[in-house]
């Protein structure tokens, strides 16, 4: 077994210290609370010579991407990160990094959209981004977000994937807070990212290409979309097989989703995120009350596991799907996925929608145990799954 | 080896390049990209001194120079920016500029 070494540290410079390890050629940034010291870090690497990287100092977030996406096209490893404003600021070159299957690495540190201006954690801003066309991995701890990020660099790179992959770590909650972690050494995650050879490199200049071409009436456009649909489609396999390469490398289990008391479970939360910890530690404590529950939690969003999580829930009573954003539609973005992915099976589970920890509100933990006791109520018959349901309001 | 696009039309999402690269350089030559200008650059061949400013500040390269003499205009790509005639200088001689714009299609019948 590999060694690793186990260390205190924050989420945030976890990322910073896997993205030294993959070593990108480029990273352009600006800094936004709470992603702030993961570029603070990384420019101290740069600084100290610890890496070899060009660190761009831009000016907003629209610049960052937009660099990042000239730099990925001239053949650059590239990585960033950003947050809530920065990443809705950086939009349309979001679109820009898919739709020009370009593989950069962007750490997202959740948090509120404004208005009412806020600093702390929910998802909105990354779900918002969902149909931007890139890969979406979420972290519970400062330990997945490390993993993360040195599994997304492999994923982005593969030649059946090459698109940009957003790793997701809850702001403060998991970005500043001092985790337990195991660290590999540098050589390992070199030998386990590998060295990346772009295709269509601009800085080719024996192989001239252009990027970023019209493509106009007659369809081509709408093929391109098939193009880049099909990729999303292949990816989840890839991100499977990097998963369990990396979980064979690493010694941590990795899932596109994670079950906990899954297998004889009557009732489920399905959540994303740090709020799992939570959500598995109030499950313990019904199961040694002899409750049947369990915990599901999706870490791969896009591309989105919807048989996998239709496997793991069909057997089950009641499910609770929580989402800490929301779409004002019929649903939390996860529930609507989650719903989707259910309505092909024969029998139908019964599927409620909680809001909850917008802007930072605290999950805390009644509020996870009231969850499992509604559900507990659907599953015994007493009660009808309701409409979607705001936890933890007053 | 030209990139081969006779069967471009027919392509499905699998033949395309990925990320819509063309994997070519300087093949805007193939093409006629300037249908859509408004106006033309015309040339007083008399009244040029040869400067070659307007070859200079061409951002399309459509000022077309043999032997090191301006000759005409690449009209298959001009875009009648019209930054050809806003740099040409006025010859003192005649009073005016060697290059003006005109407007695409005055010279048919009927249309002033």
């Amino acid at each position: 077994m590999l060694q690793q070494k186990t260390v205190a540290s924050t989420g945030n410079s976890l990322v910073a210290e896997a993205m030294r390890q993959c070593a990108p050629d480029v990273m352009a940034a600006y800094p936004i609370t709470p992603q702030t010291t993961i570029v603070e870090e990384y420019a101290k690497f740069v600084a100290d010579g610890r890496v070899h990287t060009e660190y761009v100092t831009v000016e907003s977030e629209h610049s960052a991407m937009s660099a990042c996406v000239g730099a990925s096209a001239a053949g650059a490893r590239v990585m960033t990160a950003t947050c809530s404003q920065g990443l809705a600021f950086m939009w349309e070159q979001l679109y820009i990094a898919a739709g020009l299957r370009l593989p950069i690495v962007m750490a997202n540190a959740n948090r509120a959209l404004a208005a009412p201006i806020n600093i702390h954690c929910d998802h909105s801003d990354v779900m918002g981004c969902r149909d931007s066309g890139w890969l979406i991995l979420f972290a519970e701890t400062a330990q997945e977000a490390y993993d993360n990020t040195i599994m997304a660099t492999r994923i982005a790179e593969h030649p059946d994937v090459l698109l940009p992959v957003m790793t997701c770590l809850d702001g403060f909650i998991t970005t500043h807070s001092i985790d337990r972690a195991q660290v590999m050494d540098d050589e390992t995650v070199k030998g386990f990212v590998g060295e990346y050879r772009a295709t269509n490199m601009l800085l080719d200049t024996d192989n001239p290409v252009s990027h970023g071409n019209f493509a106009g009436l007659g369809g081509t456009y709408f093929e391109f979309k098939k193009q880049h649909r099909q990729a999303m489609n292949g990816a989840l396999k890839v991100v499977k097989e990097v998963g369990a390469e990396f979980a064979e490398l690493s010694g941590r289990p990795f899932g596109v989703i994670e079950g906990w008391g899954m297998e004889d479970a009557e009732t489920a939360i399905v959540c994303i995120g740090s709020t799992a910890g939570n959500a598995r530690h109030v499950a313990r404590e019904l199961r040694a009350k002899g409750e049947k529950v369990g915990v599901l939690k999706v870490r791969c969003f896009r591309p989105f596991p919807a048989a996998d999580i239709a496997a793991a829930l069909k057997r089950l009573k009641a499910v609770a799907v929580l989402d800490r954003s929301e779409s004002f539609g019929e649903g939390g973005p996860l529930f609507l996925e989650v719903r989707s992915a259910l309505y092909d099976l024969e029998t139908r589970v019964p599927l409620v929608n909680y809001i909850y920890g917008l802007g930072g509100a605290d999950v805390r933990l009644e509020l996870i145990e009231r969850v499992f006791s509604d559900l507990s109520d659907i599953a015994a018959g007493n009660a009808a799954p309701g409409a979607l349901q705001y936890l933890g309001t007053r | 080896m030209k990139w081969d696009v006779s069967r471009v039309n027919e392509w499905t999402a699998d033949e395309f390049p990925r990320g819509a690269v063309i994997p070519e350089g300087g093949n805007s030559h193939d093409y006629v990209t300037g249908g859509w200008r408004s106006e033309r650059p015309v040339r007083d061949d008399e009244v040029c001194t040869q400067c070659l400013l307007c070859w200079i500040f061409c951002p399309d390269t459509s000022v077309v120079v043999r032997d090191e003499k301006v000759v005409g205009f690449d009209l298959d790509h001009c875009k009648g920016c019209g930054i050809c005639a806003n740099e040409c200088p006025t010859n003192p001689k005649f009073g005016r500029k060697a290059i003006e714009m005109v407007p695409e299609g005055c010279e048919l019948p009927g249309v002033k």
